[in-house]
């Protein structure tokens, strides 16, 4: 059995604005267990990256509001901890990288001191040039050409990619236990987002750290995930392994975000199947499931009453109506079928 | 089968920045030709030119060198005012930050209408106002929306705003600079949907811009890629998808994710190492309608391998 590292049980977060009060993250669960990654995956404003700050403590309050839940942590509730606790949580035990390297960098300060602040802060080395000699081994390990003289290298002389390695170098140097990554490829170019990628995780390989990877681009998900939330409106609608989330989903919204991407394997002059409208309001989300109004298998009921998580497999589930016994078989849409029978014929 | 017209036709384009004494050479002598109703897509990695490439067509910058054809006609010889209004008319450019190219406090029927208002291509303001209504309309919004400001509107109705301002002159040709890399995934689908229909509609011809391998395959017919101002391989989209020869364009396939988990925990990355170009580098037609750039010793070797 592999060890549970973090578990989330119904969060939520608000902020309070002039409009009104925004239900950002709408009662959020999920698990996290040594050495795995869980990819969170939806479209803008659904909650990725409030849900990944929150659990860093990182929402201003005010506006932000923890109206609820609970961020089990090392047997612990982080929503209940101090200020000054999570201090002490934050880089040491968790760490995150953002999608702009720059948000972790001092511009003014070479990165091989903003890397030695960080151990010695933690106390993970003792003397100064130990902490260098630790620094420098990090630089390497995350794929920094020259180590030894770009210890000296201010964040300007960096290229983007370099800039988000050395974030990453950071964020090791104290060993945490999970990592929260919030789209940090998503600026780079192809080529090296899939370095980034390689060296997540080849490091993942080595310390059995957890990782949350947040994304919107479905190619990573594929590529990083060993499990995969859905986001929508503030809630995770399907959660389950990649293999389930890709070969066998089961809500009408991942059906949308799969039948969005064109398939490069396939030539072919139909549209893509778009998913019709955009996301609501979180001031004052919809009755019922949030998703209706843009879902073309939309039952009455979507309309009343918001639908409970329906357990499809061990490790699968979605919270939609569908799934309901009562609920009429809808099949899976045409050009979402063929791509996944393309993926088996084609890809195994 | 009829031969294609070429609409337009770049030949040994040079857009250098900097000074002469340190040049940035932005586009380092580029030919391709784009024919009529086509989408030629244009694709590379951020700085190598793909948005310079198009700013020089639409003639916002004094080329350095080169010489660029539209409908036949030389337009970096184009001084007079009517032939640069008429060229404006015939080509138009959509943005990839619907945010940034709209002007916060003009509605959106000011912005669709500031170009015909600057041709006075209507007679009066019940036509000023049709033409409007029918644009939106074109693009998937509504009459009403004519009235309301870029900040009521979300991502994807801002970037349909911008097409239905680089629509309102009839153009020929657009030239599209990352339209869709600000959008979601659902909404992206609905942008390029929009933009295939408008095509067949209208016969548009697209040179489309944009770094993300997967969508440019589905929209192009034909994928020109660049690397370092130069143009490294051009071809039909399937042929650059299936049968790249050079190596940046190996490379650059072999990196993209695609949303199968069999195939990422197979997919093998194939790291690009440049070699200095030849002396006598050119561009050869490797196979019909396949182009690479390279010495004669390098493309026979690439494709060998
Ligand atoms: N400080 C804030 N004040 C008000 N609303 C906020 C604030 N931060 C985030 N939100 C809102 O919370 C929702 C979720 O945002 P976010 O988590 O950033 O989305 P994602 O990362 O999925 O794109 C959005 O509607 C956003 O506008
Ligand atoms: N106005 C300018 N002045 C100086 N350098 C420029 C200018 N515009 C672009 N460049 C440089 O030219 C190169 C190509 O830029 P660009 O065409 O924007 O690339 P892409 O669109 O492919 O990302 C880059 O090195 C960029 O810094
Ligand atoms: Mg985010
Ligand atoms: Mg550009």
């Amino acid at each position: 059995m592999k060890k549970k590292v973090l578990e989330v049980k119904d969060l939520r977060i608000n902020f309070k604005t002039y409009a009104g009060e925004v239900k950002a993250v709408r009662g959020v669960n999920f698990e996290l267990y040594e050495g795995e990654t869980l990819a969170i995956v939806g479209e803008s404003g659904s909650g990725k990256s409030v849900t990944s700050n929150a659990l860093m403590k990182l929402i201003p309050q005010p506006p932000g509001i923890y109206a609820g839940g609970e961020i089990l942590f090392g047997g612990r509730d982080l929503v209940q901890l101090t200020e000054k606790e999570m201090m002490s949580v934050r880089g040491n035990d968790i760490a995150m990288i953002f999608q702009d390297p720059m948000t972790a960098l001092n511009p003014t300060m070479r990165i091989g001191y903003q890397i030695t602040e960080v151990l010695l802060k933690h106390k993970k080395t003792g003397s100064r040039s130990e902490a260098k000699e630790r620094a420098i081994q990090l630089l390497d390990q995350v794929g920094i050409p020259f180590p030894e003289k770009r210890f000296r290298a201010y964040p300007h002389e960096l290229s983007g990619g370099m800039r988000q390695r050395v974030v990453i170098a950071i964020a090791l140097a104290a060993n945490p236990k999970l990592l929260i990554a919030d789209e940090p490829t998503t600026a780079l170019d192809v080529t090296i987002q899939a370095q980034i990628l390689e060296l997540m995780k080849e490091i993942q390989k080595k310390s059995n750290t957890s990782i949350i990877f947040i994304t919107h681009d479905l190619g990573v998900v594929a590529n990083i995930a060993d499990r995969v939330a859905v986001m929508y409106a503030g809630q995770i609608v399907e959660y389950g392994t990649v293999n389930d989330i890709f070969y066998n989903p089961k809500h009408p919204y991942t059906w949308g975000l799969l039948g969005s991407m064109p398939d490069l394997d396939n030539n072919s002059n139909e549209l893509l199947r778009a998913i019709p409208g955009s996301p609501p309001n979180l001031i004052d989300p919809p009755i019922g499931d949030a998703f209706a109004p843009r879902n073309e298998y939309a039952l009455a009921i979507d309309y009343e009453k918001e639908p409970p998580m329906f357990q499809v497999s061990d490790t699968h589930y979605a919270k939609t109506w569908l799934l309901h016994p009562d609920a009429p078989k809808i099949p899976l849409p045409e050009a979402v079928a063929r791509r996944i029978e393309g993926y088996q014929q084609g890809g195994e | 089968m009829t031969v294609a017209n070429k609409i337009l036709e770049v030949k040994g384009l040079k857009q250098y920045f900097g000074t002469k004494k340190a040049p940035i050479k932005a586009i380092d002598g580029i030919s391709f030709d784009v024919y009529e109703g086509e989408t030629l897509g244009l694709v590379g990695e951020s700085g190598c030119g793909k948005s310079t490439t198009g700013r020089s067509i639409i003639r916002l910058y004094d080329i350095t060198e080169g010489q660029i054809f539209f409908n036949g006609k030389n337009i970096t010889e184009y001084k007079s005012r009517k032939d640069l209004l008429q060229f404006n008319r015939e080509m138009q450019m959509i943005f990839q930050d619907p945010y940034a190219s709209l002007n916060p406090r003009m509605t959106a029927g000011e912005v669709i209408a500031e170009a015909f208002d600057i041709h006075g291509l209507y007679k009066n303001k019940k036509e000023r106002q049709e033409k409007i209504g029918s644009l939106l309309e074109s693009v998937g919004l509504n009459r009403e929306h004519a009235n309301r400001y870029a900040h009521e509107f979300s991502g994807g109705q801002r970037q349909r705003i911008g097409i239905a301002r680089a629509l309102s002159l009839d153009p020929s040709f657009i030239i599209a600079d990352e339209p869709i890399s600000a959008l979601d995934v659902s909404i992206q689908a609905q942008v390029v949907n929009l933009l295939k229909e408008l095509q067949k509609e209208r016969g548009l011809t697209y040179l489309f811009i944009a770094h993300d391998l997967s969508m440019v395959k589905y929209i192009s017919d034909r994928i020109a890629v660049m690397y370092r101002g130069k143009i490294v391989e051009l071809g039909e989209a399937d042929e650059i998808y299936n049968n790249p020869i050079h190596p940046y364009t190996k490379s650059l396939l072999s990196a993209v994710p695609q949303p199968n988990p069999a195939y990422e925990r197979k997919r093998v990355r194939i790291p690009y190492k440049h070699e200095e170009n030849k002396e006598d580098a050119k561009v050869i037609e490797a196979k019909p309608g396949h182009f690479v750039y390279g010495s004669d010793d390098q493309v026979k070797r690439w494709m060998s391998s």
